[in-house]
């Protein structure tokens, strides 16, 4: 596992193995949860995390988003999310 | 509260002590002292049925806990329940008798995370402090929970017999390699509350091993986490208890007992309702123990007009009661509480016990020890 804090778009980004990423039915949103504790996600942060399984690099990731909600122009708001989920050691690049 | 309106928000977090059997007799466990008394543990069914109501109404962690949880022969049964009904398992252990057979079985049922506890940095303190041989085992568990996948998270409690080890205590954790490291300064409830005098660390044995614990947690960022839980009787503010009563957490006692604290069940002639008598949401929305210290209205001065009250609820409802002998004062660990003397009083107390010659023993958690 890869334990820089800095994100780099050659490398494949997946989601921690030890953490869960949920939908929760009660609360009507999706959730990180990991020993003793829960972070509440809204619905871009979701949608960018369940992307992250391995198989894409950020600008992959990037266009299959802006393609989705019919936009552009994410890159930065999702390079600065992604960055916050690797710190949070939510997501891991290799 | 007949015709108020109001909307409880649901539990998150389920604690289910499954049982207060031990092998280990740490002398803080936040178990009652009467613990012997109850005997009949719930059935696996009864357990079913709790996690299931529960589940519904919106808790996703979940905690295994005891005692001894592994000493409940239906845990891995449980764990696979849980894990269907979509709860992040949480399994708090001593590590004690647990195998990497059994690790690998509790993985295979869906179990999330171990939390192995280690009582001090040192063969010797650690079989003293948990009065059964255990040291080895424990780092043993330790090592396996990594080796099988687990987020491993290390839990040490601090007091005064191993406050000094930080270093170590810290060193132990990189060594191993845990995810997240606990150091929860020892909570005076339970075993704990009697044996104060003797567990109480001085301030400046606070500050030093505090000082040590930052910077290490500056230095391994990115890889452990570090949960550091406060010795409040150092604090000029409370803590939030429980996120405040009934509104996240619930725990559920070996005897079905629900509880809105695991302490709880040390606050007198406090009829708390019993999960084969009411279902979860009865007992959440419905009882009155549950109701009792919900929201503001129970105050007492100097909470009810204080402007901090929805940051600290009042702070601890048993602290409370245990320190001042009312459930519903301001938490003595507030310097704005009138009977806030009571706490310089408790630590000069355990200094003066630290200093003396002939500090009498610590009392153990055993079943001889509760009996009396």
């Amino acid at each position: 596992m890869n334990i820089s804090m800095t994100l780099n778009p050659e490398n494949l980004l997946s989601f921690s193995p030890l953490h869960r990423l949920q939908w929760e039915e009660a609360q009507q949103k999706t959730v990180i949860l990991y020993p003793e504790g829960m972070v509440e996600l809204n619905q871009s942060s979701a949608e960018i995390l369940k992307l992250c399984d391995g198989s894409r690099q950020l600008a992959q990731l990037v266009q299959e988003l802006e393609t989705k909600f019919e936009t552009t122009g994410l890159t930065d708001d999702i390079t600065a999310f992604l960055e916050v989920a690797l710190k949070n050691g939510w997501i891991t690049q290799n | 509260m007949a015709g108020l309106l109001k909307t409880n928000t649901p539990p998150r977090w389920l604690l289910a002590e499954l049982t207060y059997s031990c092998p280990l007799q740490c002398p803080y466990c936040s178990n009652p002292l009467d613990y012997t008394a109850y005997k009949n543990e719930l059935s696996t069914d009864d357990w079913k049925r709790v996690l299931t109501q529960a589940r519904k109404m919106g808790a996703v962690q979940l905690g295994f806990s005891g005692g001894e949880p592994l000493t409940r022969p239906d845990l891995v049964e449980l764990v696979q329940y849980a894990r269907e009904l979509g709860y992040y398992s949480n399994l708090i252990t001593s590590g004690y008798g647990l195998t990497e057979e059994k690790i690998i079985q509790l993985k295979t049922a869906g179990l999330d995370h171990i939390q192995v506890s280690i009582q001090a940095s040192s063969q010797e303190l650690n079989d003293h402090i948990a009065g059964t041989a255990s040291f080895e085992h424990k780092q043993n568990v330790a090592r396996l929970v990594k080796k099988h996948g687990y987020p491993m998270v290390l839990c040490v409690v601090l007091h005064r017999e191993n406050i000094h080890q930080m270093p170590e205590i810290l060193e132990m954790a990189e060594a191993l390699g845990a995810d997240y490291l606990e150091l929860a300064n020892t909570q005076y409830y339970g075993w704990a509350h009697i044996n104060r005098d003797l567990l109480l660390p001085t301030k400046e044995q606070f500050e030093t091993a505090e000082a040590i614990a930052q910077a290490f947690k500056e230095k391994v960022a990115g890889k452990m986490k570090i949960y550091y839980v406060v010795p409040d009787f150092y604090e000029d503010r409370p803590k939030a208890c429980m996120n405040g009563w009934a509104t996240t957490f619930l725990t559920i006692a070996p005897d079905g007992m629900a509880l809105p604290c695991h302490s709880a069940r040390e606050l007198p002639n406090f009829d708390c309702p019993n999960v084969k008598d009411f279902s979860v949401s009865e007992i959440w929305n419905d009882s009155k123990a549950f109701n009792f210290f919900r929201g503001f209205e129970w105050m007492q001065e100097p909470c009810r007009s204080c402007d901090e009250k929805e940051k600290d609820f009042g702070g601890c409802r048993c602290q409370a009661y245990l320190l001042t002998g009312d459930a519903s004062a301001t938490d003595p660990v507030c310097s704005k509480s009138p009977q806030h003397g009571v706490i310089d009083e408790l630590i000069t107390s355990a200094r003066t016990s630290a200093l003396s010659d002939d500090e009498k023993p610590l009392v153990f958690r055993n079943s001889k020890n509760s009996r009396r």
